[in-house]
């Protein structure tokens, strides 16, 4: 599989990432390369070979579904680029 | 602050152990050590640029608690050790930015559970340090801050050399005294290989054993906790207080932490140790081959038994991790979006240029590739295809450790395929650096405890390191192992001063 220039155009929007126009060709060269390097994983016969999960079988934890946290709407907003009346505020989303 | 002279330089060269029992024994006090830490850190780090904040007067603050809990004769088991903390650890109060442009000035509202542990057993923080941005990187040239040098150098070259990555400034720190020990964390290699550039002792635990709250999120999956230190008894004290079950972790290991300073120093006679095959590269310097040889005739005589091991599928490790890695992490570094915190950027003002253009620019270089191969390896029709099927290798490779550990204990093995770099020496191709993780790539694939440590010098009198991988939650083989490997060494080079 190889990937152009297209591609990365559309993954980097996927990623939410400004890629300029000039730098498209060189990252699908970049990536190329990279992938090409990866795809030496087809000659692995993964064939009823289970996805690794974790090396030491647990089970996730359970717990009581009860409020744990909250009212701490300072330190959730501390670090807010941009806040007003105890809300984030954000660029206008509907016209 | 009061410049003091060489007895408390001496201080700040002491190992963590004796450090710590020689304020029990009240020889010297928490302030004084720190305090010579903090001028250590004043002279040095203009030339090291290891820390990239430093907290002096928050160290002095825990220094005199810690001063005041000794003179009563109580304490913890770090009660007044000055460490150093890796960027990546959310520290309360102390700017936190994984050395990534995009967190901004970030200050964390709250702390990591592998930092609480520390300063609940007593330890004092001199500040946060360097590494390569989100932990991408194996030269620490990622950094938004610059690199970290080296306090390594070849013999007769001036050449700053990469004190490995991305746990590069711990490593700097460690290795040039400006503290006692330092946490890292280590995703492919990010404690060991920088061990290993800079003669020092790092361990990364089994997956589950240290929490990852509070901990900058790289790839979930792989991701842990460990310390850099001067000696593996350091090491291991280090890790016991890290490591804890963890209720705000769901992947924590809810299981009692071993006393692993007790492994340090047991024989290791009758032990099998495996040596495998496939770690045996190409183009790997003959030097390397030498010192594995070497770690290999040192295990016999401490009594142990050499098994040859096969490993076939360590040829995939580093192509699987480089498909699992990038896609855990676009997904964790989703959150970067320059709304709830960070640096925000407005681009043409509406909110897809917002996230475009602060993604753009909060992000350096290696992490917009390794964001846009994530990105396209789990998009739609490619899932299967890579992420899918490197889970599925990942599952191989830990058969291929399972079966190794059906003939032996624990594998010896190099710790890197050379030693430290000089900066701009690997080029511009980004195969060329993943390469540097080949020996330890594998461990956090299968979710194995793994630790290096400093073996001998190279031709040109730069440090080499050893690394030994233990079956599951067995630390304990890994430090008895490696506690053999630097007794037999007696490693005592220290890099000649020159910053």
């Amino acid at each position: 599989m190889s990937v152009d220039k297209n591609t990365v155009r559309k993954v980097a929007r996927l990623a939410r990432i400004a890629v300029p126009e000039e730098r498209l060709e060189p990252m699908a060269k970049e990536l190329n390369g990279i992938l090409t390097w990866i795809e030496q994983l087809n000659e692995v016969n993964v064939e009823g070979v289970e996805a690794m999960t974790t090396p030491v079988a647990m089970t996730l934890p359970m717990r009581e579904d009860v409020i744990t946290d909250g009212g701490i709407q300072d330190q959730v907003l501390a670090n807010a680029p941009k806040s007003e009346d105890g809300f984030f505020v954000v660029p206008k989303v509907v016209e | 602050m009061t410049a003091k002279q060489s007895p408390m330089t001496n201080l700040t060269q002491l190992t963590l152990s004796d450090a710590v029992d020689g304020l029990k024994a009240k020889k010297f006090s928490s302030q004084e050590i720190t305090e010579a830490f903090l001028t250590q850190i004043d002279k040095s780090n203009p030339s090291l640029n290891a820390y990239v904040v430093v907290t002096a007067d928050k160290a002095l603050e825990m220094a005199k608690a810690s001063d005041a809990k000794l003179a009563k004769g109580e304490g913890g088991k770090l009660e007044g050790a000055p460490l150093g903390i890796k960027d990546l650890f959310c520290t309360k109060g102390v700017r936190t930015t994984a050395c990534s442009n995009i967190l901004g000035e970030f200050t964390p509202t709250y702390e990591s559970t592998v930092t609480q542990n520390l300063w609940d057993q007593g330890s004092v923080m001199l500040g946060k340090l360097n590494m390569d941005e989100f932990a991408m990187g194996s030269s620490n040239e990622t950094s938004r801050f610059g690199p970290p040098s080296n306090p390594w150098r070849r013999t007769n070259s001036n050449v700053k050399l990469t004190a490995g990555g991305s746990s590069g400034g711990s490593a700097t720190a460690v290795s040039a005294d400006l503290c006692l020990a330092a946490t890292a964390s280590d995703t492919g290699g990010s404690i060991r290989q920088p061990a290993a550039f800079t003669g020092l002792v790092g361990i990364k635990p089994t997956y589950g054993r240290a929490s990852r709250y509070g901990m900058v999120a790289f790839a979930s999956s792989l991701d842990q906790a460990g310390p850099l230190a001067k000696t593996v008894k350091d090491a291991a004290l280090m890790l016991e207080v890290m490591c804890s079950g963890d209720d705000k972790d769901s992947t924590s290991l809810h299981l009692p932490v071993p006393e692993w300073t007790k492994s340090v120093g047991k024989s290791i006679k009758g032990m099998k140790i495996g040596v495998p095959k496939e770690y045996r590269v190409d183009g790997m310097p003959e030097e390397i081959e030498k010192l594995w040889q070497q770690g290999i005739a040192w295990a016999k005589a401490a009594g142990a038994e050499i098994v040859d091991v096969s490993l076939p599928h360590t040829k995939y490790a580093l192509p699987a991790y480089y498909i699992v890695a990038p896609a855990e992490a676009s997904s964790n570094l989703a959150r970067y979006d320059g709304i709830r915190y960070g640096a925000r950027q407005s681009g043409d003002g509406s909110l897809t240029s917002t996230y475009e253009t602060t993604r753009a620019k909060g992000f350096g270089a290696e992490v917009q590739r390794r964001l846009l191969i994530g990105t396209y390896v789990l998009s739609a029709g490619y899932y299967d295809a890579y992420y899918l099927r490197a889970q599925r290798v990942r599952t191989k490779i830990l058969q291929d450790f399972e079966e190794a550990f059906k003939q032996c204990d624990a594998l010896l093995t190099p710790a890197t395929p050379s030693a430290a770099f000089g900066y701009g020496e690997k080029g511009d191709d980004p195969v060329a650096m993943y390469l540097n993780d080949i020996f330890t790539v594998t461990a956090n694939l299968a979710g194995l405890p793994a630790i290096a440590m400093p073996a001998g010098l190279d031709a040109q009198g730069l440090p080499l390191g050893l690394q030994v991988i233990g079956k599951a939650l067995d630390e304990e083989a890994c430090f008895k192992v490696a506690a053999v490997i630097e007794q037999s060494a007696s490693f005592t080079a220290r890099p000649e001063k020159w910053w």
